[in-house]
C-alpha cells in the first residue's frame, strides 16, 4: 500500500511530460468540447424572444444562460477522462502486456496518467472562468464553503467518469471494440448530464429519468454548485448520491477488469 | 471510369462481407442507430416544451424537425460512408501502413475514400423519413415538387461539402500523427448543424455559413422544403461546394506529397 502511495508522485510526474508532449492531441480534444458555446448561442437566441422559465420557477435571462454553460465548459474539461480508448487500444495492440508486467495496478496507471493532464486543461480553461469572473460575477458563488463542497463534487463527477471509461474498456477484453458503447453513452451523456440545457429546464419525466443516471452527478451538479443555485444542504444529499454512483461504477469496472484481464492473450488478435 | 465504378463495386462487397463477419456488432450497430435518432430528437422536446412553446425564433416545431430530419439523413451518410474511412486513413498514417495504399495502381484518395462502408447506417435514412412524415403531419401541408428536388440537389451538395471537410482534418493527420480524436471534433463541430442557422448570430453565423459550412448542410434544404429558399442562395451553395472540393483536392495531393511514412 505505502509503496504504491510512494508511486503516485512519479507516475504524476511521467503523465504531466508525456501530457506536453502530445499537447496538440490535447487542443483537439479540447475544440471537440465546444459543444456548450454552440448551446449557449443557442440558448440566448430562444430567450431573447420569449421568456424561459425553469421547472424551479425562476427565469433564465441570456446572462444567466452564459454563465451556466461557460461553467459547464469549465467542469467537462476537469471532470475528463478517455482511459477507455486507451485500453481499447493497448488491449488490441497487445501493448496491455507491458502495463500488466509493472508492479502495480494497471487501472492507478490509467487513472494517474488520465489525472496528469488535468493541469494543461485547467490551463485552457483559464480564459473561461476569467470571463466568468470579470462579467458574470453575479451568477457565480462566492460562499466559500460552496467552493469547498464544489471541489468534493468535481472529484466525484471525475471518479464516475473515469469508472465508466475503465468499466467500458474493459469490456473490449469480451468483444473486439468497445468503443460504441463508449460513443452511446457519450450520447446519452450529452442529453441527461445538464450538458446541453440545464436540467431545471427538462420537462418533468425528463427530470426524473436523470435523476436515476449517473450523467446529472458528472455535469450538472458541480455546474450548479458553481453557480448558486443549490443550498449546502441539498448539495451535500447529491453529493452522497454522486459518490454512491462512483463506488457502484468502481465496484463494476474492477469485476469486469478482474474478469476480462484473465482473457488477455497479448499477441494483439 | 468504369475501372473506378468497378473497384467502388469491389470495395463495397468487401465491406458487406465484413459486416457479415462480425454479425453481433451489426445487431449492437442497428440497436445504437435508434439510439442515435433518439438523441437526435430529444433536444427538441426540452427547447419546444415547458414554459417556452416559442422555441427557435422563425421556426415552429414541426419546422425545426425538419432540420433534424437533414441532420439525420447526414449523419447517416456521415457514420456510414465517411468516418468509418476517416478513422482507417488515420490508423494507416500511425503505423505507416499507408504506404500499401500509395502503391496500388489506382487514385490513393479514391482508395482510402471508398475502403469501408458502415452499410446498416442506412437504416438512419428510414429514421429520417419517419421524422420527414411527422414533420410534415405537424405542418400540415406537403412539399411542392420543386421544393423537393432542390432539398435532393442540396443533400448532394451537402455530401460533397462533409467529404471535402473530411479530407481537410485527414491532411491534419499528416502534420500531428497521435490524433484519433479527431472523429470526435469532425462529429462535434458537425453536431451544431441539428439547428436551424438562424440561431446563430454574428461571427458564429459567419464561420457556420463559410468556414464550416454546416447552415448549407440541413437549413438549406428544410427551408426548400418549406419554400422559402431564393435560388441565389442555392446557386451560391453549389459554387462553394465546388470550391471546398477543389481546395480539399488540392491539399490533400499536397498532404502525399508530403508524406514521408513510419516515423517521418
Amino acid at each position: 500500500m505505502i509503496r504504491t502511495l510512494r508511486l503516485i508522485p512519479t507516475l504524476l510526474r511521467v503523465g504531466f511530460v508525456e501530457a506536453v508532449a502530445y499537447r496538440a492531441e490535447m487542443i483537439i480534444w479540447v475544440l471537440a468540447t465546444t459543444m456548450p458555446f454552440v448551446m449557449m448561442v443557442l440558448w440566448t437566441t430562444v430567450s431573447e424572444s420569449s421568456p424561459v422559465i425553469g421547472q424551479g420557477g425562476q427565469q433564465w435571462g441570456s446572462a444567466s444562460f452564459i454563465a451556466y454553460f461557460l461553467s459547464v465548459f469549465v467542469v467537462r474539461q476537469l471532470v475528463s477522462a478517455w482511459a477507455s480508448w486507451e485500453i481499447n487500444f493497448e488491449v488490441r495492440g497487445g501493448t496491455l502486456a507491458m502495463r500488466l508486467l509493472r508492479p502495480m495496478h494497471p487501472v492507478l496507471g490509467y487513472a494517474m496518467s488520465n489525472l496528469a493532464y488535468m493541469p494543461q486543461r485547467a490551463l485552457v480553461t483559464l480564459p473561461v472562468i476569467g470571463v466568468l469572473l470579470a462579467a458574470y460575477g453575479d451568477f457565480i458563488s462566492r460562499d466559500v464553503a460552496m467552493w469547498a463542497t464544489w471541489g468534493v463534487a468535481m472529484l466525484g463527477g471525475w471518479l464516475i467518469t473515469f469508472f465508466v471509461n475503465v468499466a467500458v474498456g474493459a469490456v473490449s477484453f469480451f468483444i473486439e471494440s468497445s468503443l460504441k458503447i463508449m460513443d452511446v453513452y457519450l450520447a446519452a451523456f450529452f442529453v441527461f448530464s445538464g450538458y446541453m440545457f440545464p436540467i431545471d429546464l427538462f420537462p418533468p419525466w425528463l427530470r426524473a429519468v436523470s435523476d436515476w443516471l449517473p450523467f446529472r452527478y458528472q455535469i450538472s451538479l458541480p455546474v450548479e454548485l458553481m453557480t448558486g443555485k443549490l443550498a449546502v444542504g441539498e448539495a451535500w444529499w447529491l453529493i452522497g448520491k454522486q459518490y454512491l454512483w462512483a463506488g457502484g461504477l468502481a465496484a463494476l469496472a474492477l469485476t469486469l477488469w478482474r474478469a476480462g484481464v484473465k482473457r488477455f492473450q497479448a499477441f494483439g488478435g | 471510369m468504369t475501372r473506378y465504378l468497378r473497384l467502388l463495386l469491389l470495395q463495397l462487397r468487401t465491406s458487406v462481407l465484413l459486416a457479415a463477419q462480425y454479425r453481433f456488432d451489426f445487431f449492437l450497430d442497428a440497436g445504437i442507430g435508434l439510439f442515435w435518432t433518439a438523441t437526435a430528437i430529444m433536444p427538441l422536446f426540452v427547447v419546444y416544451g415547458g414554459s417556452n412553446r416559442a422555441g427557435v425564433p422563425g421556426w415552429t416545431f414541426g419546422e425545426t424537425l425538419l432540420v433534424v430530419g437533414f441532420f439525420i439523413t447526414l449523419q447517416a451518410v456521415l457514420d456510414g460512408a465517411i468516418n468509418p474511412g476517416l478513422a482507417a486513413v488515420i490508423d494507416h498514417i500511425r503505423k505507416g501502413t499507408l504506404d500499401f495504399v500509395l502503391l496500388k495502381p489506382a487514385d490513393a484518395q479514391f482508395l482510402v475514400s471508398t475502403a469501408r462502408f458502415q452499410l446498416w447506417r442506412g437504416a438512419g435514412l428510414i429514421h429520417a423519413a419517419i421524422v420527414f412524415g411527422i414533420a410534415f403531419k405537424e405542418i400540415g401541408r406537403l412539399p411542392s415538387v420543386g421544393g423537393v428536388l432542390t432539398a435532393m440537389l442540396l443533400i448532394v451538395i451537402a455530401t460533397a461539402l462533409l467529404y471535402s471537410m473530411w479530407i481537410l482534418i485527414i491532411s491534419l493527420a499528416f502534420i500531428v500523427v497521435k490524433v484519433d480524436n479527431l472523429t470526435y471534433l469532425f462529429t462535434s463541430i458537425f453536431d451544431a448543424a441539428r439547428w436551424p442557422s438562424s440561431v446563430f448570430r454574428g461571427p458564429v453565423k459567419l464561420i457556420f455559413t463559410f468556414v464550416v459550412p454546416i447552415a448549407v448542410m440541413t437549413t438549406f434544404p428544410a427551408e426548400a422544403l418549406l419554400g422559402r429558399l431564393e435560388w441565389e442562395r442555392v446557386a451560391y451553395s453549389i459554387v462553394g461546394a465546388a470550391a471546398f472540393a477543389t481546395v480539399a483536392r488540392l491539399v490533400w495531393l499536397r498532404s502525399i506529397s508530403r508524406y514521408t511514412s513510419a516515423g517521418g
